[in-house]
């Protein structure tokens, strides 16, 4: 229940189903591995600012320091499909040209508030086109960085004990708690 | 010759190092209950497994770590599902768990009509990776096929199995309420564990909605709420089909494998596929199996006054398809024509959910490995509905993670803060329903594939008819009138429909019934044909209700092993 209920808010994040996380019929056709698709350092130092512009440093760690950018490296590279990932790479320079006809300059090179009001608007382009899109379309590139951003993020030793609250043991279980507002999300395995 | 004489005592010494008292096949949920129950009763034996050892606690590996630990953070690679097809068309794929199911390759099956089949092969078997709710059955189910005119009777009544019912909650240790409720019998439970501020309020208002006719429970689970010997209460971990280092829940290893084991009567073997009973004509009774090493692939025998079959329904099946003879061409078991027939399930994949507003000061905590239950309300007593049987629902409610959408926030620290926060409640449930036993529902021996090892593999014939999908239209009306009505909104429903097997409670290949012309098993379990072999797990199932049925195979396998106990003080087999 608890998994299923997670995919599917997942799903509802980033108005679609995990990618490469769920659900795939049998006989869906399957990636081979690497195929040629690499990520450089550079990659992934690009990948964790973006990552950081979702979820910066605030009270607590930021996506960069919880190594969002290698975290999705791995996942694009063992879990995505060939065509998720050739979208994946395509949607780094999609990304940076965004940013350059935005702001003109490239996405390492933009300010804080630069990235931001990049994303803030590849944020909603990615949500109509999601809306919108028919099954069979690919996704927006966005929506991996997205997902995998957050993912990433709240899975990781930073994110997990830094911004939430991380119970391994919980030794018990009650059914009505009081509550304030600023208290963080008691968070499990997922 | 003296060669000859020297032959026959390394034959009788090595026959003699084979013969045990019983035979389990399979280490289960119900094998394990055989093998404690026999051992207990001072038999000898020997329990066979087809997979690997897997020890409690030592081979739970992934339970220690933290959640960054995973690789994959918890989620299956490209490799995998290309490897695990069956298993990736549901919830069922997950990093931790994917060497926990049989090996897709090595083990294929076929599908006549599509059927999900979910397999662990490894000590325990599903044991470990089950879902634990746990129910007991009525009589209301235990007369259905007789009252609606229905398939065949079923041979026993609630009477005849109230007591193991007691027996083996009991000792496996079931959480639960007392309700009162004729259509699911209370039990020896447990102190219960909570429901929720939200889910209470929702039971309360569907109570009085509904005039007391329909009930929003605690799901009863073979989870501890209070420590039982040698094994810690659960801790709210909400893990543990990774296994579990406390014992905090009922598997063959944290439960009827080391009560097997302290009598010293058993012996387990694991890499050992059964690949025929062996049936002995001139005594017309079992005298033992063939294996078949799956690491060396060499057979041996190994020789026992009594066998348990508990391979699973399907694998049990198989067995006694494997075990034909020229008495019975079709296998042990065929004389009446039901062997592999009456496949059944419980349908699901479909539900409803929605959001709670307010209670935005409440909370809850640790993870309960557990949520609520809503017995079955249709047809029963006054209630009358245009298909036969009935449904339940399970669910829960929870306030959403990090992983919900936040309206006009979606970028950056507020968006951050805004999701490290619980967001709103929301609670959602999945229906359960019986499923008709149908003769043409079958399984066979597919005549042209072979597995790893050069063996049939089954073929599956089997799909929801009219009944069921009449009923499906039902569970998701009802549900969504359910939650409308307790102040649920945004509702959503599903149905994404259900291939057989899908529920993972496969059941009826080798049903019980009263006469042998039209069932496999008699009323002890026995085979007809085959007095000296028991099957207790799912295959004996006469018709499915729409409980989880579990804890009827646990009843139904202590009751059948002091069965067997008894006739063999007797002579009987």
């Amino acid at each position: 229940m608890e998994r299923r209920e997670l995919l599917k808010m997942i799903a509802l994040v980033t108005g679609g189903a995990v990618i490469g996380g769920e659900f795939f019929l049998a006989g869906c056709k399957n990636p081979e591995k690497g195929n040629g698709l690499t990520f450089t350092d550079d990659d992934i130092a690009f990948l964790d600012e973006v990552a950081e512009t979702i979820l910066p440093k605030t009270g607590s760690a930021g996506a960069k320091e919880a190594k969002v950018g290698l975290f999705m490296k791995v996942w694009v590279n063992d879990c995505y499909t060939r065509e998720d990932q050739e979208n994946f790479h395509a949607g780094m320079k999609k990304l940076d040209e965004a940013c350059d006809k935005m702001h003109g300059t490239g996405f390492m090179k933009a300010s804080p508030e630069q990235r931001t009001s990049l994303l803030v608007a590849l944020d909603k382009e990615r949500a109509e086109y999601q809306k919108n899109k028919q099954k069979e379309d690919p996704n927006h590139y966005f929506q991996y960085m997205k997902q995998l951003t957050i993912m990433g993020y709240f899975t990781s030793k930073e994110g997990r004990t830094t911004a939430l609250r991380y119970e391994p043991v919980p030794g018990k279980y009650i059914g009505d708690l009081d509550y304030k507002k600023g208290d963080k999300l008691f968070a499990g395995l997922n | 010759m003296p060669g000859d004489s020297l032959d026959v005592n390394l034959n009788t010494k090595a026959k003699k190092q084979n013969t045990y008292q019983a035979i389990v096949i399979g280490s289960g949920i119900s094998g394990g209950w055989a093998a404690k129950e026999l051992c207990e009763k001072g038999l000898s034996v020997l329990m066979l497994e087809r997979g690997r050892n897997f020890e409690h606690i030592k081979d739970y590996k992934t339970a220690p770590l933290d959640p960054w630990e995973f690789k994959y953070r918890g989620k299956t690679t490209s490799e995998q599902r290309k490897n695990y097809p069956v298993i990736h068309r549901g919830w069922a794929a997950a990093e931790a768990v994917m060497d926990y199911w049989a090996n897709e390759k090595d083990c294929p099956y076929t599908e006549e009509k599509p059927f999900t089949w979910w397999r662990s092969y490894q000590m325990g078997g599903r044991s470990i990776l089950w879902g634990r709710q746990s129910y007991r059955w009525s009589n209301i189910d235990f007369e259905a096929n007789l009252k609606d005119g229905w398939a065949i009777d079923w041979p026993i009544r609630y009477n005849d199995i109230a007591h193991w019912y007691d027996y083996v909650e009991s000792f496996a240790g079931i959480s639960g309420s007392l309700e009162g409720l004729p259509q699911l019998p209370d039990g020896k439970f447990l102190p219960p564990m909570d429901l929720n501020i939200v889910e209470k309020e929702v039971a309360a208002r569907i109570k009085k909605k509904f005039n007391g006719n329909r009930h929003l429970i605690i799901g009863r689970v073979a989870n501890l709420t209070a420590p039982l010997p040698g094994r810690t209460q659960c801790q709210f971990r909400n893990r543990c089909w990774e296994g579990c280092m406390f014992g905090g829940y009922f598997s063959t290893q944290s439960s009827t494998l080391p009560a097997a084991m302290a009598t010293g009567n058993l012996t387990v073997r694991p890499f050992s596929i059964v690949t025929k009973i062996l049936y002995d004509k001139e005594t017309r009774k079992a005298k033992g199996v063939e294996i078949l090493d799956a690491a060396t692939n060499q057979t041996y025998e190994y020789y026992a006054d009594v066998v348990f079959l508990n391979a699973s329904a399907l694998n049990s099946a198989w067995v006694l398809f494997n075990s034909a003879t020229d008495i019975w061409p079709g296998g042990l078991g065929s004389s009446s024509g039901e062997l592999g027939h009456n496949v059944m399930d419980h349908h699901y994949n479909l539900g409803a959910s929605g959001t709670m507003e307010g209670y935005e000061d409440r909370y809850y905590y640790g993870r309960r490995a557990n949520g609520f239950y809503i017995p079955r309300f249709a047809n029963l007593f006054e209630d009358k509905r245009d298909y036969r049987r009935g449904f339940g629902y399970q669910g829960a409610a929870s306030r959403q993670n990090w992983s919900r959408d936040v309206a006009e926030m979606n970028i950056g620290a507020n968006f951050k803060e805004a999701i490290t926060e619980p967001g709103p409640w929301k609670i959602g449930a999945t229906g359960f329903g019986e499923t008709l036993p149908y003769h043409e529902n079958n399984i066979s021996l597919d005549p042209n594939v072979k597995d790893k090892w050069g063996l049939p593999v089954l073929r599956m014939d089997a799909e929801l008819k009219e009944n069921e999908l009449k009923m499906r239209k039902d569970i998701v009306r009802e549900i969504k009138e359910m939650l409308e009505a307790a102040g649920v909104k945004n509702i959503d429903t599903w149905d994404n429909g259900h291939a057989m097997g899908h529920g993972i409670h496969e059941m009826g290949t080798a049903r019980m019934g009263r006469d042998p012309k039209s069932s496999v098993l008699n009323g002890n379990n026995q085979v007809w044909d085959c007095l000296n072999v028991y099957v207790t797990d799912g295959a004996c199932m006469t018709s499915s209700a729409c409980q989880n049925p579990s804890l009827t195979y646990m009843a139904l396998t202590a009751r059948a092993a002091h069965h067997a106990v008894n006739e063999l003080k007797k002579g009987n087999i």
